[in-house]
């Protein structure tokens, strides 16, 4: 009997490769291949009057130099909308190489392609290129101001403006007995993953082809978007993603105008060409997400039930919008989280700077509207002093009322409604787990011993798992090896353990026979890719569904083999046996045999499978007009709508009184994805995503001057926290099956990053007693709020002793 | 990221790598551990055409230890220093310090000399060596001369030292018998160059402070010592005036705003981190924990 996988804490299978520097990486790949290296714009807006490259073309190694007037074809074309939206009025894109004009620092302007990445950069030193400085438009303020455009025929910098209301949202504020206004901000931050973007081409000049590697999420996206560009059937392009050290978002959004050229000066070429994100590039040229800023009216009765909520925010989209508005689409529909909001009305402002583009960085929007929603929830408990949990409590959906609906359009275009949570439970294993009720007794005892301490909440819901589709592809070799196929790429979360764990039980196989490859065209074509927590929703219930067409077709086999009915019979660890009789059995590998007529004896498979030989019908062609050859199968799975997971997490902080530092002592999650494949791997994800959402509360911020220039730029002080910054996660799960699919499974990849700078905003407010509107913050921008709040003026010039 | 060209050379002796220094004049920069100036390099702050790398000199790596001083070669890693069992005995000071500097890998490519050369006022090295009264060994064209920290130090990055001068070692002071010594910073982030940052030095005669001293990180624009003495001499432990101390440090310091924090953040932070700092210096009996 194979033991069960699914729901097991099984090791990652790909850490020993990956721990012991064995991953292959695309900057791993391309010996020999030539290097492209950029010009990048120093000003944030400037017409480009002349670009001098004649010095550059005297350094030995330098192989081409191209502008925008050198692109050709489509390729000269601006950069596709990936996402368009009926609200997004003005949709603006880069070139591949900036033309006329440029609208951030970093935006790439020369493009030169040497021997080395050492020849390309001192190329690079040696381009001139003249700007005309224009005046650069940073931060929300400076863009709803619209004294200054970024792009000319975009009026008041506003990319798109979108209002959805549910309920009568004025009536319902005018007769609310409480109201209360909230301003917001939250700040930029970024994915930042440890390898940056990457690309390698390579150009096979005799069959006009190209192999195309990426550090990419989305493989298949890249191949149609190149193949479009450089005007190539989609036969002859394939994109290979190698291990990827990190994404979060960032490379879901594609082409990047590097995946457009790199390919592209290859062809030109007749060369392999690579280029290598550098870390200074990732920042000034990938994207960032967070920047928001927000204004929520609540009205509430006297009991703290929501009785109609109107929010209204402004959304920094960076220079471009390439990947439409998805990101404050998230905030303003996710925003609800487990709540009923009564009347419900959002509007956003989606707008332009002369700053890097955003886009979703994981979390995607969730954290801005969590920390929308749950600062609203603590102002309402103070307003009525009533306790923080039982407000959220007393607002909760409840487990009877699902499925739930929002009646709010969510970012696939598909109506916003829950499948299934329960948030009263999972509230009460939150108090229990983080010690809600015994919390003033722990304060008062540390104010005995000089203390302070604060106790913070937050509650979320993430629609995971969107669609449209993803596919599972299943083989069974004669030697038994089982290889599985899913076109979405893997970046590190442990795809090859749990879709492994998802075939091997589905298929009834020992795991260590499973072998998955993700995000490789060759081997399946059609895919979406990896974003929205969809990962372990959309892959493994598609190779879920092929294990089962695998599973029916290798029954149906053996029970003409063994002439007894397939409803008889079993599979477990690779052997199809007759229940109860395990005398009468055949392996796995021997029906791979079976399964195609064309039967070389190589293997010793094939030949214990000629016992099996049997009479065949002379009247039959070899293969059914109904079958295929070999023992595989595909399907592809395909939602009618989101799941949605759900968790509330809790914090302990400690502030210093003088020097305002700030500690997490204890970091509580209560996590419900519904039906866990693995939960060491859940718990990891939730680490990984808390251990972003601290950077993004405390330490990470995009600091740009009033001339656009990003001040931050590098990991000397854009502040990543370390592993001494994290605190050790404490998680308990809940799990509510998902009815949306076969495995009841909802995503988890996110989930720990969306509630936390609500989170520690909250316990820092309780801490210190401090109305918290604005995060990150650090302890001097804490100091600085206390100084503001001191009532004794002295204190207030000298800070708090 | 990567540097613009340079001619590597790779020196010997102290006499070759000064001659090669006196060959290439300001176009020159001496390589230690890299770890300031790498990055520099590949960012293209500066692009110095010769790299006189010091790591196959012969004679740089001791540390010595003898009744005055605690001799640090160049070559001598962070890491090494905080390892050395002798060195710590000899000046606690050193092992408490150097153990803030970066981060263990960082520590250990990364020399203590090095880092007084590079004369970062963020640098936790530096503000020892004026503490304890070091003495920078240096060699030149004409020869040996000494420069004693106080000299040393005369701007943020900037030093005494001449584009052909090696610092071939540091001889940091030790201090007379019955005194401690503590240190304490506060980084955004563990191992981060400090936001503010405090090394003290305490002697005690019986129960009453005979003399104190302190030097500053990340608050001074070049490392200086801020004597206690004349607030503190004859208090005795435990009745400290660490007010008077605290304004003391407030009205030394001079610190700058950035982006991590406002200059009167960190003033205030100094100060505090010096009450601390002689609060626990003065109760702790082991003799210069920290
Ligand atoms: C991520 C990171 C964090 C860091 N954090 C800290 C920190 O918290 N505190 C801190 O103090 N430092 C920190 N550092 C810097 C580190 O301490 C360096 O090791 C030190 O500043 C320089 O020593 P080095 O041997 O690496 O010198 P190099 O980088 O090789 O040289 C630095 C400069 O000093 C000159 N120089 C070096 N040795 C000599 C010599 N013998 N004679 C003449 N000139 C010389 C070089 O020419 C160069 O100008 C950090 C570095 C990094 C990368």
């Amino acid at each position: 009997m194979s033991t069960r996988q699914f729901g097991e804490r099984v090791q990652r299978r790909e850490d020993p490769r990956l721990l012991t520097g064995n991953g292959r990486y695309v900057d791993d790949l391309g010996r020999g291949a030539l290097h492209a290296a950029f010009v990048r714009s120093p000003h944030a807006h400037a017409r480009i009057t002349d670009i001098d490259i004649a010095d550059a073309w005297e350094l030995a190694g330098v192989e081409a130099i191209y502008t925008w007037e050198d692109l050709d074809g489509r390729v000269a074309d601006p950069l596709p909308v990936l996402i368009p939206h009926p609200a997004m009025t003005h949709a603006r894109t880069g070139h591949c190489l900036a033309k006329d004009a440029v609208n951030h620092v970093g935006e790439a302007v020369v493009m030169v392609v040497a021997r080395d990445r050492y020849v390309a950069e001192d190329a690079c030193a040696r381009i001139t290129v003249t700007y005309e400085s224009l005046p650069a438009v940073v931060g929300v303020d400076r863009a709803r101001e619209g004294a200054h455009l970024v792009h000319d025929d975009v009026p008041g910098n506003v990319a798109a403006n979108l209002r959805q209301e549910v309920g009568d949202v004025d009536a319902a504020l005018a007769a609310a007995p409480n109201t209360l206004t909230l301003e917001l901000a939250i700040e930029r931050s970024a994915c930042m993953p440890m390898e940056g973007k990457g690309v390698y081409a390579r150009w096979d000049a005799d069959e006009g082809s190209l192999r195309l590697f990426s550090s990419t999420q989305t493989s298949t996206g890249v191949r149609a978007a190149v193949a479009a560009k450089l005007g190539m059937p989609l036969a002859k392009v394939e994109v290979v993603t190698p291990d990827v050290g990190g994404g979060f978002g960032v490379k879901i959004v594609h082409p990047w105008p590097e995946e457009v050229l790199v390919p592209w000066a290859a062809r030109a070429l007749g060369r392999d060409v690579k280029w290598t994100e550098d870390r200074r590039e990732h920042f000034v040229s990938s994207a960032h997400e967070r920047g928001q800023l927000q204004e929520v009216t609540v009205g509430f009765d006297d009991d703290g039930r929501l009785l109609a909520l109107d929010v209204r925010f402004w959304h920094d989209n960076g220079a471009y919008t390439p990947y439409g508005i998805i990101v404050p689409i998230i905030t303003a529909t996710q925003l609800l989280g487990p709540y009923k909001p009564g009347a419900y009305r959002v509007e956003f402002w989606s707008l332009y700077t002369n700053t890097v583009i955003v886009t979703p960085y994981r979390g995607a929007g969730r954290p801005q509207g969590c920390y929308a929603m749950e600062r609203t929830m603590d102002a309402i408990a103070a307003h009525l002093g009533l306790d923080r949990a039982e407000v959220r409590s007393r607002n909760f959906i409840q487990p009877d009322e699902m499925p739930y609906d929002q009646g709010l359009m969510f970012q696939d275009g598909r109506p916003l409604k829950y499948d299934s949570g329960d948030f009263p439970a999972s509230l009460a294993k939150l108090k229990d787990l983080v010690g809600w009720d015994d919390f003033a007794a722990y304060r008062a005892q540390a104010e005995r011993e000089g203390r302070r301490v604060g106790l913070g909440i937050g509650c979320y819901v993430e629609g995971t798992g969107v669609g449209p589709y993803e596919g599972g592809h299943v083989q069974v070799e004669t030697s038994g090896r089982v290889n599985v196929a899913t076109g979405l790429t893997t970046q590190g979360q442990g795809h090859q353990t749990i879709l492994a764990q998802i075939v091997a039980d589905e298929l009834g196989v020992p795991i260590e026979d499973v072998h998955v490859t993700t995000g490789d065209t060759r081997r399946m074509a059609y895919a979406v890719g990896t974003f929205a927590s969809r990962g372990a929703v959309m892959s493994g219930n598609a190779v879920a569904l092929a294990s089962r067409v695998v599973r029916a077709k290798a029954l149906r086999i053996a029970a003409e083999a063994l002439e007894v009915s397939a409803d008889d019979l079993e599979i477990s660890d690779g052997v199809i046996s007759v229940k109860g009789a395990p005398g009468t059995s055949i392996d796995l590998k021997t029906v791979a045999v079976l399964s195609n007529p064309l039967r070389y004896a190589f293997d010793t498979s094939a030949q214990a499978a000629t016992q099996f030989a049997g009479t065949f019908d002379p009247d039959k062609p070899p293969v059914a007009d109904d079958d295929e050859p070999g023992l595989e199968g595909q399907d592809f799975y395909s939602p009618t709508q989101a799941t949605f997971a759900n968790g509330m997490h809790a914090a302990i902080v400690e502030t210093d009184p003088v020097t305002a530092e700030i500690r997490i002592l204890r970091y509580c999650v209560v996590h419900d994805c519904g039906v866990m494949v693995n939960p060491l791997i859940v718990e990891g994800q939730v680490h990984g995503g808390v251990a972003q959402g601290v950077g993004g509360a405390l330490y990470e911020r995009m600091v740009y001057d009033e001339g656009g220039q990003l001040l931050n730029a590098s990991f000397m002080d854009f502040l990543i926290p370390y592993a001494s910054e994290v605190p050790t996660v404490e998680t308990d799960h809940l799990e509510t099956p998902s009815p949306l699919n076969p495995l009841g499974i909802k995503g988890a990849g996110e989930a720990g990053t969306i509630p936390v700078s609500a989170v520690i905003a909250s316990a820092i407010e309780d801490a210190e007693g401090l109305t918290i509107r604005s995060m990150p913050i650090s302890p001097a921008e804490l100091w600085e709020l206390r100084r503001q709040h001191s009532p004794d003026p002295v204190t207030a010039q000298e800070g708090p002793r | 990221m990567k540097p613009a060209p340079f001619v590597h050379h790779a020196p010997r002796t102290v006499d070759e790598a000064v001659s090669v220094l006196g060959e290439v004049g300001h176009d020159g920069k001496v390589l230690a551990g890299g770890q300031s100036l790498i990055p520099v390099l590949n960012m293209r702050l500066a692009s110095p055409g010769h790299l006189v790398d010091i790591n196959g000199v012969a004679g740089l790596g001791a540390v010595d230890i003898t009744p005055e001083h605690v001799r640090v070669g160049a070559l001598v890693r962070h890491a090494g220093l905080e390892r050395h069992g002798g060195a710590a005995a000899a000046l606690p000071l050193l092992r408490q310090a150097v153990r803030n500097v970066a981060h263990p890998a960082i520590r250990t490519r990364g020399t203590t000399v090095g880092s007084i050369a590079h004369a970062d006022p963020a640098g936790e090295m530096p503000s020892v060596a004026v503490l304890t009264g070091a003495t920078v060994e240096v060699v030149g064209p004409s020869g040996p001369r000494e420069i004693p920290a106080a000299d040393f130090f005369t701007g943020p990055l900037e030093t005494t030292l001449a584009p052909d001068e090696l610092v071939v070692a540091v001889r940091f002071g030790r201090l007379p018998a019955g005194t401690r010594t503590w240190f304490t910073e506060s980084a955004r982030r563990s191992g981060d160059y400090a936001l503010a940052g405090v090394a003290l030095v305490v002697t005690l005669d019986g129960d009453a402070v005979a003399a104190a001293r302190a030097s500053f990180v990340s608050v001074t624009p070049v490392p200086d010592v801020l004597d206690l003495t004349d607030l503190l001499a004859g208090r005795t432990v435990g009745d400290l005036p660490l007010d008077a101390v605290a304004e003391a440090v407030r009205a030394h310091v001079d610190p700058e705003s950035d982006i991590h924090a406002s200059a009167d953040y960190r003033r205030m932070l100094a100060a505090e981190l010096t009450r601390r700092a002689l609060a626990a210096c003065t109760t702790d009996h082991t003799e210069g924990a920290a």
